[in-house]
């Protein structure tokens, strides 16, 4: 027989200083969790407390009322309402071309194609994920500007609807890959139910899968618009910087963040009210997309189908 | 008798001679038992591997038809055949003939979708969709076409109350079907397949993942449904077949063995095989 005992030896590797490790280490990830957690706060406090500052200076009513944004000069005024128009005018037509194709790629890509081209396409999405925005902002402004002016002779070098589509093209993928995630891992039990019924494809993508999906799919759809919200250097390359609240999409204008960029990489002077109402836009930022998440999360809840 | 050299032999020979299906030839046919099911020398491929050969079958109206066999034998993949749901698999690869109700079922005269309809399936582990129990049994009804409250209502009521499960769910028809047992998903599965009012239910393994009180239960179903419907069932469990069924098919390695009245299959089969399965000595 062999001269070992295992007993003993499990005994052995146990006394050892493997304990140490195992205690530690909740202690080493609690403080990494801590960092990220820590960034987040020092953050918000910034913002918050600057932008306290800012509206000691100027008026709060002003700001969520006016849509007014002349910040220069001797008498500025900080309405937001023309920042927050040129935000959501990008971001509506990013949102109106986006959601469409990109829940048309994640169906087809789910309940239509076959094993071999979702293997090639589903990598193709991801990697479109990762171009950097800046590559998108001159596809903006050198190629689609110029072929939305040749059909369209109105329209404006900078313009809101050239932006929309290119930020709704630098979505598209994340839509449709993370909504495809979320339809495929429906079970195909449910599928053949369906199909075993008599419906067709058809009725059972959205009848069946489709719902079964939904707190996936707007998950998905919010990660995007909130990405769309953000979106900088798009705005800034291809929409213009005229802040205006007009609904006019063949003109230049300024988004929020593309008011941020203009003024952080030219010259306010610290501790100007110019300086402060950058955190003040900031907030109004975070305000939007943490208000679209609270949303989000109750619609998922509203309309989950547990399984 | 037919001995096991030679049932190999008849079966490889295929489409020449195939052993007959004694569950509808001779004294046993008479004028009620009508076909609702025929296959002429059947075969079905995975890709290379031969999974169904030469399955020459007749299920009849308002019986209840048992499969039975080892596992891996091709049952599955026949019942799914009958309702072409085994083309979801994209490698499969049909030949022969099956009829329902003399039709062949690959003919175009006839879509999946007709098929399905008339041909309702239960599958083996319950798969109610994730919406409320008054939902999943509306949604056949619904898909095709019935859109009227009063008549969904009554549907649904019916459906329940002929699938046994009414009186435990009555009250909760608005709440999700997955907040059931396992036993009465399944009969909420049932009901489900039965609101379209199809010719045909297939049944494949239908009590396998349940508890023996709900098994108990669904056999003493297909025992009362098999009055307005034809039931085809897929079981591993011998004493379910013989309990159960009017005939019975011995599938083996992806043929049939013999297929004849449930009381001779396992009382006094023909084949040496099916005497050994059915006694338990293999499988
Ligand atoms: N989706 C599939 N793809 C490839 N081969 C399959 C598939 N399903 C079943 N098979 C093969 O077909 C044969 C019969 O399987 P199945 O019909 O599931 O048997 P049973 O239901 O009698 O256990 C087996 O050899 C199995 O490996
Ligand atoms: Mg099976």
């Amino acid at each position: 027989m062999s001269n070992y005992n295992i007993q003993e030896m499990i005994q052995k590797n146990k006394s050892n200083k493997g304990a140490v490790v195992e205690k530690s280490i909740p202690v080493i990830l609690f403080l990494i969790t801590s960092v990220s957690i820590l960034a987040t706060i020092g953050i918000l406090y910034t913002l918050i407390s600057q932008s306290l500052e800012f509206f000691s200076r100027e008026s709060f009513m002003t700001f969520i009322t006016s849509a007014n944004w002349s910040p220069y000069g001797a008498e500025p005024e900080f309405g937001i309402w023309a920042l927050v128009m040129g935000t959501m005018k990008v971001v509506a037509i990013a949102t109106v071309f986006a959601v469409p194709v990109g829940l048309g790629a994640a169906i087809y890509l789910s309940e239509y194609a076959t094993e071999r081209v979702r293997k090639i396409i589903k990598p193709i999405l991801e990697v479109l994920a990762g171009i950097p925005t800046v590559v998108y902002g001159f596809f903006a402004i050198n190629f689609v500007t110029p072929v939305l002016q040749s059909i369209w002779p109105e329209i404006s070098l900078y313009n809101a609807i050239s932006a929309g589509l290119v930020v709704g093209i630098m979505i598209i993928p994340m839509i449709a890959s993370l909504s495809e995630d979320a339809m495929s891992s429906v079970p195909n039990s449910m599928r053949e139910g369906s199909l075993g019924m008599g419906a067709t494809r058809l009725e059972t993508t959205f009848k069946i899968v489709l719902p079964a999906a939904v707190s996936g799919i707007i998950a998905s759809i919010v990660l995007a618009v909130s990405r769309a919200i953000g979106e900088t250097m798009i705005v800034s390359i291809a929409a213009g910087s005229t802040p205006n609240a007009s609904l006019d999409i063949t003109s230049s204008l300024q988004t929020m963040t593309g008011f941020i960029v203009q003024i952080t990489s030219g010259d306010a002077a610290y501790g100007s009210s110019l300086y402060f109402s950058l955190f003040a836009v900031g907030m109004t930022l975070f305000v939007m997309t943490f208000t679209m998440n609270i949303i989000s999360q109750w619609i998922t809840k509203r309309y989950r189908e547990e399984y | 008798m037919v001995n096991i050299m030679e049932a190999n032999t008849i079966t490889k020979n295929a489409g020449t001679a195939v052993l007959e299906d004694r569950a509808h030839t001779g004294t046993q046919e008479s004028a009620e038992r009508k076909p609702v099911f025929k296959t002429n020398n059947f075969n079905l491929w995975y890709g290379d591997n031969h999974a169904l050969q030469d399955i020459n079958l007749r299920f009849n109206q308002n019986e209840v038809s048992a499969i039975i066999g080892p596992s891996g034998c091709g049952k599955s993949t026949f019942v799914k055949a009958l309702n072409r749901m085994v083309e979801l698999v994209p490698i499969v690869r049909t030949e022969g003939e099956i009829l329902y109700r003399d039709q062949d079922i690959f003919n175009r005269k006839m879509t999946v979708e007709e098929l399905r309809t008339k041909v309702g399936m239960v599958f083996q582990k319950p798969n109610p969709f994730p919406k409320s129990i008054y939902d999943n049994v509306a949604y056949g009804p619904r898909v095709h076409g019935i859109r009227k409250k009063k008549i969904l209502d009554e549907v649904v009521e019916k459906s329940l109350r002929d699938a046994a499960i009414w009186d435990e769910v009555k009250d909760r028809l608005n709440e999700n079907a997955y907040g059931l047992s396992g036993g009465q998903q399944q009969r909420i599965c049932i009901a489900r397949a039965l609101a379209t009012e199809p010719d045909v239910i297939l049944m494949d393994e239908p009590t396998s993942a349940l508890d023996p009180i709900s098994t108990t239960k669904v056999e003493d179903l297909m025992h009362e449904l098999k009055k307005n419907y034809s039931i085809i069932v897929v079981t591993h469990n011998m004493q379910q077949a013989a309990r159960v069924s009017d005939t019975t098919a011995f599938f083996y390695q992806g043929y049939v063995v013999e297929h004849d009245d449930t009381k001779v299959i396992f009382e006094n089969p023909r084949d040496q095989r099916t005497e050994d399965y059915v006694s338990g000595r293999f499988g």
